[in-house]
């Protein structure tokens, strides 16, 4: 393994409950300091991906069966996620949990469970510079809150763990265009700024991979295509099958029985 | 000839006739059958009268139980106030036999219906609270209820009892436990009949879409006050019917049994048998009756071998303790109950040797 | 007039002690939303450890109370870790049926060690927590609970409000998989909320077999005195707690001293039952924020 690489997921395979497979040999790789976005059709298995890497399969009766997960040169797979967050790794979680009943602020102090009795001033401070939206609200319960500002609130918060690696699962859920716009925006700078290595899990493959630097596409619990960013924006068939666009530019026709032969070769 | 159903591989249901079935073979029809003939043929005549006291007292309480799985296992409501609403079965019976005169057949379903009432009238709170604040308010119910069993003493002479008459059907006269024993066991099919059919009709499938997402189930249309409130009824018409007997049985009443202890002991057959099963109930409630029946002897022993050296030690708190040692053991290690573990067993027997 | 004021200093004691047992039962409740029905045998524990280590220990009132309060914290602790843990994740009315199971056995183990009849403490409360105002008198037990009540829940109130550790246990019962994914540490929350109820239980089971005499059955039976109490606070407020306390240890008071003796441990039931009709979450629980 390579010196700049953090995180190498190497041929996982996920079970749930002992009989329903969802990944079958899953590997990708994250540089230090980079953003990779992790792409694919709804139950390709992406969500899983991320869960396996932090740990979260447990509760939810899933285990990586074979393969491994390594992080800084050791194994993490299937360990609990006390322990794995604790070494730098905070999944963002899909569709946006905040704790309802406490106020924004209280919110992201539970962002420094994994270092208690740490101060958290500045981090506090920190977290408002990013996302100013919050400090006009930190008073207020999260239940309350917009969609937006949950999403930045969830981010924020894992943001106050100070993570090495963040696990960003589909922040535009749900969102306006102009409010994805802005996340993207934030979650760029974060990364520029902060050099938190992003995993970032979308539908909105365009708009992720705009801003990441390397790109894996999953269809049915594996990884069908993988190349740096630019080149997966320019690949025809990401183009039709992710980005909605033939390779024409113009606007796909059912008739084209090739394309249909094309996809299934993928799967 | 007739074709011979076996039990398929998969799920080959083309039709919604075939859903509906009962029976998914030709054996469970006829093992049903076999079951029937030995219970009303065979073990009536077999064993002491003790044996069949047990018997009787395991076919009273499956009654109940039944009633409360419905509500518990089915409609997903948790009710703390089981007890009492057999206790108020009881006392119905007890009353309308005493003071009016009522005979013994219309007394059952009538002390079942006025159970019902009081039960919908505890269930009114479930039109606006969910889960835990419904347990709450049902535990509410149970606890004044008793109070009222109590000090309404102009009806239910208070902490004396009432004694009941021997019940009569068509001038026959019930006095031993073999003739109880039809009683209750032909009481008990019906019951479980109409059950295993309620469930299958659009009433049991309200419930069961009630108990897995309230939400849901009203958004699909279902108005979810009304069934809540109609399960509650019928919880409680069971635990009615099942009190009216048992005053019957007992022949005299007080309100001390139904306390909620009962309420407990009940809940706990029901997750023992498993929650949402309608065999479950019945095992729930045989165990539990057995299992009383085994720590009473087992007393009995100790205290002869002098290991209890006070005379007087009470079984209760060692039946408690059992009590509360099964439902753990069973919720740690098999929290869907009897009846999962015996169709484990089952399959484990229809599929071997080949254990997948 | 004398009687009035007497009714009003024993209910408020009283409530006191209902709001601190409750307080305990909210805990549990506000970590993991488990609906504690052993929380009457944790009282009743905690008032039978410390007459067994004040008779047959012999200890030191002082030093029997402390070791009273750690044991009920050790207890709590071992009981989420024995019971509960292997449920996590289980839905939660076998939870709660555990702990009825629970309740149970504790119980029955209770009635088999110490017997179902009354026995009392000796007399060890010093004379100055007498009170005397005019014809008005406030025996030592209630100032005690008093003066216990009013300081568990000002460090516990400001222990969830202010301390991390606090936050945390709100942000767990507030939603379990975004608290596992920020790596708070869960389990230990849960094993956390359980000795501090079990712990809270235990004193207010030893006041209250000061004040009563110890007697399973009673304490017991207190345990589901906790229900209107917190229905009246709402489940998930502590303060409300206390506030549901006062007001059904006022009302049990009241209603034995002037109607009659026997409606007093109904009452509070009929209470509930009023209040769930007209504010299903109580006076002051959080009315639920629910999006599908």
């Amino acid at each position: 393994m390579s010196g700049s690489t953090i995180l190498e997921v190497n041929n996982i395979s996920v079970v749930y409950s002992d009989v329903i497979q969802v990944l079958k040999g899953v590997s990708l790789m994250v540089e230090r300091h980079s953003i990779v976005s992790l792409l694919g059709s709804n139950g390709a298995g992406k969500t899983t991906t991320l869960k396996a890497i932090s740990g979260l399969l447990k509760p939810e009766n899933g285990r990586v069966t074979d393969g491994m997960i390594i992080y800084h040169d050791e194994p993490i797979h299937n360990q609990v996620p006390e322990v794995i967050t604790r070494r730098g790794i905070i999944q963002v979680l899909e569709g946006r949990q905040p704790f309802k009943y406490l106020t924004v602020e209280e919110n992201l102090i539970v962002g420094t469970a994994i270092r208690w009795g740490k101060p958290y001033k500045k981090d506090l401070e920190l977290i408002y510079h990013y996302f100013p939206a919050l400090l006009e609200r930190r008073k207020i319960l999260a239940g309350y809150c917009s969609g937006g500002e949950l999403q930045m609130l969830v981010m924020g918060r894992a943001l106050m763990a100070k993570p090495e690696l963040l696990l960003l699962d589909e922040p535009s859920l749900g969102l306006a265009p102009m409010v994805v716009d802005e996340i993207f925006q934030i979650i760029r700078k974060i990364n520029e700024e902060q050099k938190t290595s992003i995993l970032l899990v979308e539908q909105n493959a365009n708009m992720a991979l705009h801003i990441s630097h390397y790109g894996y596409v999953m269809e049915n619990g594996k990884i069908v295509m993988e190349g740096p960013a630019r080149s997966i924006v320019e690949n025809p068939d990401i183009r039709e099958f992710y980005l909605g666009m033939s390779a024409s530019g113009q606007s796909k026709s059912y008739k084209d029985v090739k394309s249909y032969r094309r996809r299934k070769r993928w799967l | 000839m007739k074709k011979f159903h076996f039990r398929p591989c998969g799920n080959y249901r083309e039709t919604y006739g075939q859903e509906l079935t009962v029976f998914e073979t030709d054996f469970g029809r006829l093992w049903t059958w076999v079951g029937i003939f030995i219970l009303f043929l065979i073990l009536p005549f077999l064993g002491t009268p003790y044996f069949l006291h047990v018997l009787n007292m395991i076919g009273i309480t499956s009654i109940a139980a039944l009633g409360l799985n419905i509500l518990i296992g089915f409609t997903g409501q948790i009710s703390l106030g089981h007890g009492a609403f057999i206790g108020v079965g009881a006392y119905s019976a007890a009353v309308l036999s005493t003071t009016i005169g009522m005979p013994f057949l219309f007394n059952l379903p009538l002390a079942g219906l006025i159970a019902a009432l009081v039960g919908m009238i505890f269930g009114i709170p479930s039109g606006r609270l969910k889960g835990l604040y419904l347990t709450i308010a049902t535990l509410a119910g149970q606890i004044i209820i008793e109070y009222v069993l109590v000090h309404w003493e102009s009806v239910t002479k208070g902490t004396m009892g009432i004694t009941l008459p021997r019940p009569a059907i068509f001038g026959y006269e019930l006095s031993t436990d073999r003739d109880f024993f039809f009683l209750i066991y032909v009481s008990l099919g019906l019951m479980i009949f109409i059950a295993i059919n309620l469930m299958r009709s659009k009433f049991g499938r309200a419930f069961i879409a009630i108990r897995d997402n309230d939400r849901a189930a009203e958004g699909m249309g279902i108005p979810i006050f009304r069934y809540k409130l109609l399960s509650f009824g019928i919880s409680s018409f069971y635990a009615g019917f099942a009190g009216a007997i048992w005053a019957y049985y007992m022949v005299s009443i007080t309100a001390e049994p139904f306390n909620l202890g009962l309420s407990v002991e009940y809940i706990a057959m029901v997750i023992i048998g498993g929650l949402g099963s309608i065999a479950g109930s019945v095992y729930g409630a045989l165990f539990i009756t057995s299992l009383n029946e085994i720590l009473r002897w087992l007393t009995d022993i100790l205290m002869n071998m002098k290991v209890f050296t006070e005379a007087g030690v009470n079984v209760a708190p060692i039946r408690e303790f059992f009590f509360g040692l099964a439902i753990i053991i069973f919720i740690i290690f098999e929290p869907r109950g009897l009846a999962e573990i015996w169709r484990i067993i089952r399959s484990g027997f229809r599929l071997w040797p080949f254990s997948y | 007039m004398s009687f009035f004021f007497q009714l009003l200093i024993n209910g408020i004691s009283l409530g006191f002690l209902y709001g601190l047992s409750a307080m305990g039962f909210v805990m549990i409740f506000k970590s993991s939303s488990v609906l504690n029905f052993a929380h009457g045998e944790l009282i009743a524990l905690g008032a039978f450890f410390f007459l067994a280590l004040v008779t047959w220990a012999q200890l030191p009132i002082a030093i029997a109370f402390l070791v009273t309060l750690a044991g009920c914290f050790a207890l709590g602790f071992l009981i989420e870790r024995i019971f509960l843990r292997p449920l996590i994740g289980e839905p939660l009315i076998y939870v709660i049926m555990l702990t009825v199971g629970l309740a149970a056995m504790f119980k029955g183990l209770m009635l088999l060690i110490w017997g179902g009849n009354l026995q009392t403490y000796p007399d060890f409360l010093p004379g100055f927590l007498t009170l005397q105002w005019d014809i008005l008198n406030i025996p030592p037990a209630y100032s005690a609970a008093l003066i216990l009540g009013v300081t568990f829940l000002t460090v516990f109130g400001l222990f969830f409000k202010y301390s991390p550790q606090g936050i945390f246990m709100r942000s767990v019962a507030d939603n379990q998989k975004a608290a596992l994914s920020l790596g708070v540490h869960v389990q230990r929350v849960f094993a956390l909320s359980w000795a501090i109820a079990a712990l809270v239980a235990g004193m207010s089971g030893v006041v209250l077999g000061i004040i009563n005499g110890i007697n399973v059955h009673d304490l017991s039976s207190i345990g589901l005195k906790v229900f209107p109490v917190v229905i009246l606070g709402g489940l998930d407020s502590l303060s409300g707690a206390i506030i549901g306390g006062l007001i059904i240890g006022l009302l049990e008071t009241f209603t034995g001293g002037y109607l009659d003796p026997s409606l007093r441990d109904v009452i509070p039931y009929l209470v509930l039952v009023l209040i769930l009709m007209v504010r299903p979450y109580g006076l002051f629980g959080l009315v639920e924020i629910e999006r599908v």
